[in-house]
């Protein structure tokens, strides 16, 4: 039983531990987001990807562990560092990679590049671009999830939405504008800050007034707060859980604010000058991977060998990834004028979905291959 | 069964129609619900509707756009009211990046069928920043339809088609025309987004207009009538998308063009639709296209200046003349 000071008082967590199988799926998931951005740096630096690249390394807990706490019909929205929250919440690696390559099979047909991971399926609204601006989308979500749920079909509320934003994103005028409408309307969100300390490279102190306690903020709205550790995913989930299952049982809003490091830099052309190297190391010390990994070893639940073989199977997993997105085709030309409207008008033709995303099309082409070669 | 009935009861009851059509349509904005609309657009709509549908907001128009936008994407089909389109400003990262971008930036993912409307212009003496036209400003923008009407049938129509398309539409109604009258059919019609009307037939020179400005170009018709110089007015409804055609029939009939512009005229719709007629039509025109604008200053508060700064009669008149000198 962990406890934890919240802004107004001390709780005492009393969600289990889940079973050593989920801890280990956890562990897969951290592997498999880790890895995935060590290859988005080296596609990045051999041209592959363009634009910026924003990774996630070292905050790989916050994702897995807030992701678990829900259920995945949840609505996850977040900022334009997307790729561990989208990963987490079961996208394919290859679909991700070929998004960042710019190439016709990615989540957003390469429209949307690194900062702009879509994920309908499996409940993701983005990746957005703008810091803050996330935010009344994610009141949005909220407010349509409480809508549908209780005005169009007449029953109660049950949703929740989780939205993400980082620690320099808290002195944004949209973000205080969405706080404030999730608590007068009494929506069924949390906002999730992952503190990595840095608003790019402002230092959280030099930027934001009581950037020692930022929960200082959610109180001045009448918004419920914690502060939690985010580099143990069995921590983040356990808090998470219970503030979840809150949100879903009262529908009003919650803050929480989620002790992270991030172990690169701000995005791949920062070099850092703005912290130390022993910073870095001390945190990186602390890495979430490992941790996790020591928990289960010590657990027994764990042996050397499995480990092994889940990280082989991780970059396995990663590299065909890697190749099967550099496969993808870039998009057609006539791309250029597609999903700019629904419909059709003029030098716009329409809209359609990603190619992943319609088994109907997919089948079709299996049926048409089958029916070929007999 | 047509009557007569204000501007602002056809917006209202476009809106009203459409939502007892579709419980996935709600309205939301400043003042909209207990004090019945600032200009009394939603009045009586709390009462039928009910607080879940018909929201007020706090003063917060990032924020309450960014949440329509945000709820497109799990499938309703808000309205948001901005009391003026001026105030949509502070809301431009929302209704300018989100709206009209994330279908594209999903890759057809998430398409965004919201409608935002409010008052546009000059109202009557509320000095620059209460005075913004910003048909030019976000008509730029790729991803939104546009739809300025003129006259209540319009606006019922056109609403009502802005509610139930696919795209995000902005719907500029003008302060000044909102205690206008006009025959407005009971029930169910709409009107095409994208397709301009004839308001009224000339021979001699095409008057190109949109909203408010549709007025100040029937004003100056009149008076050219009695110079003998016999105006067509087109309404173009919708700026985006634009009808072209309808501009390119009529100046090949009139060969001459005067495009009549509320906004300033520096990269506008006037210079676009000046552009566009240049091409399509330099075989027809009998002089270049000339502009009408907002003079090219913020909104003075003082009357007389404020007349002066608007794309009025006079002004319209002065240019028709100057363009058909060679007629």
């Amino acid at each position: 039983m962990s406890t934890t000071e919240t802004a107004n008082h001390v709780v005492e967590n009393t969600v289990p531990v889940p079973d050593p199988e989920v801890l280990k799926s956890w562990l897969r998931d951290m592997l498999q987001i880790r890895e995935f951005e060590v290859r988005s740096m080296q596609a990045y630096q051999n041209k592959l990807a363009g634009g910026f690249l924003h990774v996630y390394n070292g905050q790989e807990a916050v994702a897995v562990g807030c992701i678990a706490a829900m259920r995945h019909t949840d609505p996850v929205i977040t900022a334009y560092r997307d790729h561990g929250h989208a990963l987490a919440r079961g996208l394919d690696p290859k679909i991700g990679f070929a998004e960042l390559f710019g190439r016709i099979d990615g989540c957003a047909k390469g429209k949307g590049g690194s900062m702009h991971f879509f994920d309908r399926n499996n409940s993701m609204f983005g990746g957005h671009g703008i810091v803050g601006a996330q935010c009344p989308l994610g009141t949005g979500l909220a407010f349509a999830t409480k809508y549908t749920e209780e005005v169009i079909k007449g029953g109660t509320s049950e949703s929740v939405t989780a939205c993400f934003l980082g620690d320099g994103a808290l002195n944004q005028g949209s973000v205080h504008e969405a706080m404030n409408l999730a608590v007068i309307f009494n929506l069924p969100i949390v906002f999730c800050v992952e503190n990595n300390r840095y608003a790019m490279g402002t230092a959280v102190g030099r930027c934001t007034a009581s950037g020692n306690q930022i929960t200082n903020r959610a109180v001045a709205f009448g918004m419920e707060a914690r502060s939690i550790g985010g580099m143990d995913v069995i921590e983040v989930y356990r808090e998470m859980k219970e503030i979840v299952d809150q949100v879903r049982a009262t529908s009003k809003p919650y803050f929480v604010d989620i002790d992270t490091y991030r172990f690169k830099g701000h995005s791949m052309s920062d070099p850092r000058k703005y912290r130390t190297h022993e910073e870095e190391q001390e945190f990186e010390a602390d890495d979430p991977i490992e941790k996790l990994t020591r928990y289960l070893l010590a657990q027994k639940a764990m042996t050397e060998e499995e480990l092994k073989s889940l990280s082989k199977q991780v970059r396995l997993e990663i590299r065909e990834a890697v190749n099967w997105a550099r496969q993808s085709p870039v998009p057609d030309i006539s791309e250029l004028h597609h999903d700019v409207y629904a419909d059709t008008w003029g030098d716009y033709t329409g809209t359609s979905l990603p190619g992943y995303m319609n088994p109907a099309t997919d089948e079709d082409a299996a049926t048409g291959e089958a029916s070929n070669g007999s | 069964m047509a009557r007569e009935i204000e501007f602002r009861e056809a917006l209202r009851e476009a809106m009203s129609e459409e939502m007892r059509a579709d419980p996935r349509v709600y309205l939301i904005g400043e003042e909209v619900a207990d004090y019945n609309g600032a200009y009394k657009v939603s009045k009586g709509m709390l009462e039928e509707f009910g607080p879940r549908r018909i929201i007020d907001t706090p003063i917060s128009e990032s924020g309450f756009a960014g949440l329509g936008i945000g709820s497109t994407m799990l499938g309703l089909r808000p309205i948001v009211e901005f009391m003026s389109w001026s105030f949509s400003l502070v809301a431009a990262d929302q209704i300018l990046n989100n709206a009209p971008k994330m279908l594209y930036m999903s890759g057809g993912q998430f398409g965004c069928p919201i409608v935002f409307r409010g008052n546009d212009g000059a109202g009557g003496q509320l000095g620059s920043t209460h005075s913004w036209c910003v048909e030019s400003l976000y008509a730029n923008v790729p991803g939104l339809k546009m739809i300025i009407p003129s006259n209540p049938h319009d606006a019922k129509g056109l609403l009502k088609s802005a509610i139930r398309d696919d795209n995000p539409v902005f719907c500029l109604e003008s302060e000044r025309l909102l205690s206008v009258k006009g025959d407005v059919p009971e029930g169910d019609y709409v009107v095409p987004i994208g397709e301009a009307v004839i308001h009224r037939e000339g021979t001699d020179c095409t008057l190109v207009g949109f909203g408010r400005t549709v007025y100040f170009c029937e004003q100056a018709a009149d008076e050219l009538a009695r110079e003998g110089i016999s105006c067509e007015i087109l309404d173009m409804r919708s700026i985006r998308p634009l009808d072209l055609d309808a501009i390119i029939r009529s100046v090949k009939k009139t060969n001459y063009c005067v495009v009549v512009d509320q906004s300033w005229s520096f990269a506008s719709i006037g210079s676009e639709v000046a552009a566009e007629v240049h091409a399509a039509c330099f075989d027809d025109l009998d002089n270049h296209v000339h502009r009408v604008h907002n003079d090219d200053v913020p909104a003075p508060y003082s009357h007389d200046l404020e007349q002066e700064m608007l794309p009025n009669a006079r002004k319209i008149c002065e240019a028709v003349r100057s363009v058909t000198y060679n007629a």
